[in-house]
């Protein structure tokens, strides 16, 4: 019982210091900006550039408008393959996997080959056109993520039942997916939405290659140009995963009628 | 015309035929049950009526009006789900108060009628809790009082008690008939369950293999069905196979016993029938009069507490016979020689 206890924890200790390590080196040298002193000069100089503000600003917006386009296309699409389709649950599954299996460089290609200046669509051309075509990819590229976990919040309901009991009061599509689906896999739609959140605002190949200033490049940069500002950077950009992760948890616990609590 | 009006409804699924020719008027404020199998069609035709499904052909119609390819949420038909269905994240009285909130009615009407309701079934002290905080039959009224909120013109429920435990089933399906007589709502009620059935409807249809085999009052279901597989789903029942010798003057062969049935029979001479008798009617011992005697042998002796059912061997199968329980007479011990009586009248005949 000993012995089992032992390699338990020897284990989970191997496993600790192989995540915590790096991170551990990476805060202690984002931290030794000031010679002969240890500070949080690298962070101060990081938060004060007005370049990361508007970078960051900037990725902020688009994530939460990221996670906006991608609620409105997932989880009525999820509700009526669950519904009315669920044949077509594999093949919507499978299309909502391709962004993992192909790289966002070949997508991104993709998207500079079809709407450049000289086709149809030339969405590059502009300002709005160009921030379109990122948000568009953005919720393509959240896909995985949001369609697994609106999926899995609808499986833990009857909505065929919710369905049919809110038209038999009377109800219609849209008031049935605002006031009866959604509030119901709402814990899971924010799961899906803090995920979003936190690949929109590190992501770098999308926004590099259609030439856009926000906070995936500025990090490239930093990490080119200066020597202890990357590590705060990096060490921020996890700060803000976790905060993500920690908030899901968060509302999942605290959700009023949480499935989990019944 | 009945207020709901169903003519030559039809139903199928590919080259499934689920719903045939079923026809029946319902009248205001009458309650009544389907009654059948698992997979006979019942839940189908309700849910046809509530909208849910759309007819292959035939018509549905309440009040003089065509709801056959109406929408589901413009039909004000309430329908309370076997697994209640009640919208998780909101309280009981949001719940309740749904229908009306989707009808446009005003925040003071609505908390007016969501108390009547919860006065009505009995929960007022639970408004504010959600669903997952009730227990299954508090949940079921909920779902009950949510769909009589808006004064639906008909109430489907489908099989509602199911879910529940023997002792809730009995109080709740009381507390339904109350309420559905209080109110005076046309409801339609479906189960599997006879005794559910039974008890509280006004009429009974038994569905078998997608048709209305029968449609009648408890009572006339029970005591006189018209087919042989109404006689032996409702109720327990006692078959013996007998050959028609005389028709027109009712004499049947059962094995080798002549028995006189002193009325026609629908079989023709030669021709095989079935003869069946529900267990109650059936005494031990020789009755006078007009009875038909049949010696046997005891095969089994159930005691039941208030009631004993025994089986006797006869001619022709078994028999099986319910008394009432008397402390000063045990019941017959096995293989005891005994005589049993069947009244010709009770007697039921059914085709072969």
């Amino acid at each position: 019982m000993t012995g089992k206890r032992f390699w338990s924890w020897l284990a989970v200790a191997f496993g600790g210091l192989y995540f915590l390590l790096p991170l551990v080196g990476m805060f202690d040298f984002s931290m030794r900006m000031q010679r002969g002193a240890y500070s949080f000069e690298a962070y101060r100089v990081v938060l004060a550039d007005p370049q990361f503000q508007q970078t960051f600003g900037y990725s902020v917006v688009l994530a939460l408008l990221t996670i906006v386009l991608g609620i409105l296309i997932v989880v009525p699409t999820a509700y009526f393959v669950r519904l009315r389709f669920p044949g077509l649950r594999p093949v919507i599954e499978f299309i909502t996997l391709l962004p993992l299996v192909i790289p966002p460089i070949v997508i991104v290609f993709g998207y500079i080959r079809i709407y450049n200046t000289s086709s149809i669509l030339p969405l590059t051309g502009s300002w709005w056109g160009t921030n379109i075509l990122l948000l568009f990819g953005y919720v393509m590229l959240s896909l995985p993520y949001m369609y697994r976990s609106v999926d899995t919040g609808l499986r833990t309901i009857d909505i065929a039942s919710l369905t049919e009991a809110a038209q038999s009061l009377g109800a219609g599509w849209a008031r049935i997916l605002t006031v009866v689906i959604l509030p119901n896999v709402f814990v899971s739609v924010l799961s899906g939405a803090f995920l979003t959140f936190a690949i929109v605002i590190g992501e770098y190949v999308f926004a590099a290659l259609l030439n856009v200033d926000s906070f995936g490049p500025y990090m490239v940069w930093m990490g080119g140009n200066r020597a202890y500002e990357p590590s705060a950077l990096a060490v921020i950009a996890f700060a803000i995963t976790w905060a993500c992760m920690g908030l899901i948890q968060l509302f999942t616990s605290f959700s009023k009628f949480s499935t989990v609590r019944r | 015309m009945a207020f709901l009006d169903i003519q030559h409804l039809e139903k199928s699924f590919g080259a499934m035929h689920v719903v045939k020719d079923f026809n029946l008027g319902v009248e205001k404020g009458e309650f009544v049950s389907f009654l059948g199998p698992s997979g006979c069609g019942k839940t189908t035709v309700l849910r046809m009526v509530a909208g849910f499904e759309t007819p292959t052909s035939g018509a549905i119609r309440i009040d003089g009006q065509d709801m056959t390819c109406l929408p589901a949420n413009r039909r004000n038909i309430g329908m309370v789900f076997q697994a209640y269905a009640l919208f998780p994240n909101l309280t009981v009285e949001e719940n309740i108060g749904f229908g009306l909130k989707v009808a446009g009615e005003g925040k003071v009407a609505i908390r007016s009628r969501v108390g009547e309701m919860l006065e009505l079934i009995g929960l007022r002290q639970l408004g504010s809790r959600y669903p997952f905080q009730l227990s299954g039959g508090q949940q079921q009224r909920v779902a009950l009082a949510r769909a009589l909120a808006p004064r639906p013109q008909v109430l489907l429920l489908d099989e509602p008690l199911s879910a529940l435990d023997a002792k809730i089933r009995i109080s709740l399906r009381e507390e339904i008939r109350r309420i559905q007589r209080d109110l005076g709502i046309t409801t339609i009620f479906v189960t599997h369950d006879q005794e559910e059935a039974l008890s509280m409807s006004d009429r009974v249809v038994v569905m078998h293999q997608g048709i209305a085999d029968q449609v009648a009052t408890p009572f006339e279901i029970y005591n006189r069905p018209t087919t042989r597989f109404v006689a032996q789903f409702v109720g327990t029942l006692n078959l013996l196979e007998a050959n028609v010798v005389d028709a027109a003057a009712g004499k049947v062969l059962l094995g080798e016993v002549p028995v006189s049935l002193n009325r026609p029979l629908p079989g023709r001479t030669g021709e095989r029938i079935s003869l069946a008798a529900r267990p109650e009617i059936v005494t031990l011992g020789r009755s006078d009069g007009d009875h038909v005697v049949l010696a046997g042998r005891i095969a089994d002796v159930h005691f039941l507490g208030s009631v004993i059912r025994i089986r006797v061997a006869v001619e022709g199968g078994h028999l099986s016979l319910d008394t009432f329980n008397q402390p000063d007479r045990p019941p017959p011990s096995l293989g005891t020689p005994v005589e049993v009586s069947v009244s010709h009248r009770d007697l039921l005949v059914l085709a072969a």
